[in-house]
């Protein structure tokens, strides 16, 4: 399907990052936006309550953060396509309803302009460091996906992509902004409408009385309904057989909890985007993501300027984790050199794959800046010594 | 041909008996709740139900109706979401007294004052049933709680007034004793256009009743017979309601405020013109 | 005048579907026209339901109906079950 035109500001504009990011939104077929202000992601709302009245959207800004988490979900049962905005404080108020979403296996889109912390922390200066949030900071077993734009052309790219992610999958995917990226003004052309493809909703064919909401028939999802169809559906946030009741004993949990993670863990190739240069003959890759991997490509030309063969990779989504092709290039040898706005997260994951076999090294940061490259360029020629 | 209970086409009956209580008020509400939107004038697949956690948090799941078992304190701002993608969609919230006024109070206060178009029931048990009998922000003063082992010693809402504090368009209070006025109240409430709401006091004899000493469910329906008084249009500040003391039941308040949407549509089509098309839903 | 009210055909009838019972007594004690009793049977979960022990009173007004909260028991008018 193709995106509706009313929603797309097709041409080339001078826009920051957050703001992208609501065109992106109204390009995906958006229509439903809840959100509190909170620095530095409040510029997303701001720019969706302006443009919903005019393609026929509803923004409301609710109570607090935890109630806009929730809203979006009913948005969606009701039919819509919707998302919540927020920052770190906030993000970490939405955790129950990530894991609702999981659970109900609601398509919806958390967009977190990352800010430094913990706490109130910087409000308006950038952080990576809820990027093991964004992944588990819901209780119990689930997956995600999370995008990691640079850039605001990616901010409205990315979107789009993570709209269509929640659809095909229905899980909960988080654009993982920074304060760099959803601040930083720059060019994004935004195509026709007929260009820009959109994943739709997959309903049920079944008739009233037929349909079981969790009856898979061997696929990894699902198809949805929402409410006003007839279907008299129940959902709950309780461990939940095929009809969706609750059912509690360790074989239903069993059967719900593999299939939500592994609808995801299953088709991570398919979800995985990467971004890479100069891979193949490089003896040390840089792995970074967000505004850092705009950073690192400083220090990896200064590395390279002395004859380094270093490779970069960046995550375009960071969970899940490419596992698969990580742990390629460990077999191949290669060293790596991990610089994020935090004390190691990603990193964790990157250390988890390449099992100490070749050498990887965090180049760690508070936040509130981004690193100075010298940084990672010293760190990239102690991962070649 | 056996007849069949009227209420059953509307329950999921393939999950019934239900998880409550010998005495417990939950089921009456189920019944009147039941009654009262088959004689509604509203299509059935219009009508969503969300609950939030508890033991009438289970209410939804009941309910042979598009239904939604939430998070705690959480079913209002899913209604909200659920009534504003579609707002052809009647949306009740059925939930109990410690979900929407301890956890949830926040967002019970906002939706009301904003006049969402959904209709609240709290089943006001005066405890937590699902987790043991602890304290809830409608306990009143003296009663013992599994937290308040010595007595309750903090003041409880009265849950009519802050409602129409916070601009409830229709509230009402009955007890489970009231079953006729209750049916009826919650059709006038589910009918009115705007955010209503109606408490119903329920017994929660296990383990409310059973603490307090007020004996079983029928004898907690007993006193409830005899300590209410019925005074439509009460004023909501002289309804509060205290241990053992007298139980005020009618309908406070039923006024006229324009809902959410109907501002919303009317700032929009003075502010942007003839261009604005008025919201109707997202799809 | 008692013997001419009993003579005349009941104007209700109540169904009690007993397995659902939990024996709260609701039905019995509301009834306006008293005509449950607990019964001595047992269910199955071990309640004691009730039983119409003055069926020729029913007004078919089920108010016990309304007031099970286990869907166990409801009235009916007779001109409804013919």
């Amino acid at each position: 399907m193709k995106a509706d035109p009313k929603g797309v500001m097709t041409g080339a504009h001078f826009l920051d990052g957050d703001h992208a990011c609501c065109e992106g939104a109204l390009a995906a077929g958006c229509r439903f936006v809840a959100g509190y202000p909170i620095t530095p992601s409040t510029e997303v709302v701001e720019r969706i309550a302006a443009r919903f009245p005019a393609v026929g959207g509803m923004f409301i800004q609710m109570e607090d953060e935890i109630a806009s988490s929730i809203a979006i979900q009913g948005a969606v049962w009701a039919g819509a396509k919707a998302m919540t905005v927020t920052s770190g404080p906030g993000f970490s108020l939405m955790m129950e309803h990530i894991g609702l979403a999981a659970m109900l296996e609601t398509p919806c889109v958390f967009v977190n302009v990352q800010r430094g912390g913990p706490s109130t922390g910087l409000p308006t200066l950038p952080g990576q460091a809820d990027m093991m949030q964004a992944r588990w900071g819901s209780h119990g077993d689930y997956e995600v996906i999370a995008f990691c734009p640079n850039s605001p052309q990616e901010c409205f790219d990315l979107t789009i992509e993570a709209f269509n992610m929640a659809e095909i999958y229905r899980v909960p995917v988080m654009l993982m902004l920074d304060e760099c990226v959803g601040h930083m003004t720059e060019k994004v052309v935004i195509p026709e409408a007929d260009a820009i493809e959109i994943a739709e909703r997959r309903f049920t064919g079944a008739k009233p009385g037929e349909y079981l909401p969790y009856e898979t028939n061997g696929n990894w999802v699902p198809p949805m309904v929402k409410a006003g169809d007839g279907h008299y559906f129940h959902m709950t946030g309780l461990t939940h057989d095929e009809r969706g009741y609750p059912v509690m004993n360790a074989e239903a949990q069993e059967k719900c909890v593999h299939r939500i993670v592994n609808k995801i863990r299953e088709n991570a190739d398919a979800i995985v985007r990467l971004r890479e240069a100069e891979i193949e003959d490089a003896d040390v890759v840089v792995v970074s993501y967000g505004i850092t991997s705009r950073v690192a490509l400083k220090a990896i030309s200064m590395a390279q300027a002395e004859g380094i063969k270093v490779g970069h990779m960046r995550l375009v989504t960071a969970w899940p984790f490419p596992e698969n092709r990580i742990r390629r290039l460990a077999d191949q040898g290669k060293a790596f050199v991990m610089p994020e706005l935090n004390y190691g997260q990603m990193y964790l994951e990157l250390e988890r794959v390449v099992q100490g076999r070749t050498r990887s090294l965090l180049v760690p940061h508070g936040g509130g800046t981004v690193h100075d490259p010298e940084v990672i360029y010293r760190k990239i020629k102690e991962a070649v010594q | 041909m056996e007849p069949k209970n009227p209420v059953v086409d509307y329950l999921r009956m393939d999950r019934i008996p239900h998880i409550w209580c010998p005495g417990c008020g939950l089921g009456t509400v189920v019944n009147c709740f039941v009654r009262a939107i088959k004689t509604c004038d509203i299509p059935r697949d219009l009508i969503s139900v969300v609950s939030g956690i508890g033991c009438t948090g289970r209410m939804a799941g009941y309910l042979k109706l598009d239904s939604f078992h939430t998070t705690h304190g959480r079913p209002i701002p899913f209604a909200t979401g659920l009534k504003l993608a579609n707002p052809k969609l009647k949306v009740i919230v059925c939930s109990g007294d410690g979900d929407l006024f301890s956890i949830g109070g926040n967002h019970f206060i906002h939706a009301a004052r904003r006049n969402t178009d959904m209709t609240i029931i709290c089943v006001n048990n005066f405890t937590y049933g699902m987790t043991g009998g602890q304290v809830t922000p409608t306990t009143p003063i003296e009663a013992i709680a599994s937290t308040t082992p010595y007595g309750n010693t903090e003041e409880p809402f009265n849950l009519s007034h802050l409602a129409e504090s916070a601009g409830a368009v229709y509230v009402a209070r009955w007890t489970t004793f009231h079953v006729r006025q209750l049916i009826k109240s919650i059709k006038e409430a589910v009918q009115k256009s705007g955010f209503s709401f109606v408490e119903i006091i329920s017994p929660c004899p296990t383990l409310y009743g059973r603490r307090n000493k007020l004996g079983d469910g029928l004898e907690m329906m007993r006193a409830f017979k005899e300590k209410s008084t019925v005074r439509n249009g009460a004023d909501t500040r002289e309804v509060g309601l205290d241990f053992k003391g007298g139980i005020v039941c009618g309908k406070f308040i039923d006024r006229e405020r324009p809902t959410y949407l109907e501002r919303y549509n009317e700032r929009m089509t003075a502010r942007l013109g003839a261009s604005y098309k008025p919201y109707e839903g997202v799809l | 005048m008692a013997e001419s009210k009993k003579s005349k055909e009941p104007r209700g009838k109540v169904f009690i579907n007993s397995e659902l019972c939990k024996g709260c007594g609701f039905c019995i004690e509301f009834c306006p026209t008293n005509v449950l009793e607990f019964s001595n049977t047992f269910n199955s979960k071990g309640y004691h339901p009730p039983a119409a022990a003055r069926p020729e009173n029913c007004t078919g007004c089920d108010l016990c109906g309304i007031y099970c909260p286990d869907f166990a028991i409801f009235g009916i008018l007779m001109k409804a079950v013919a």
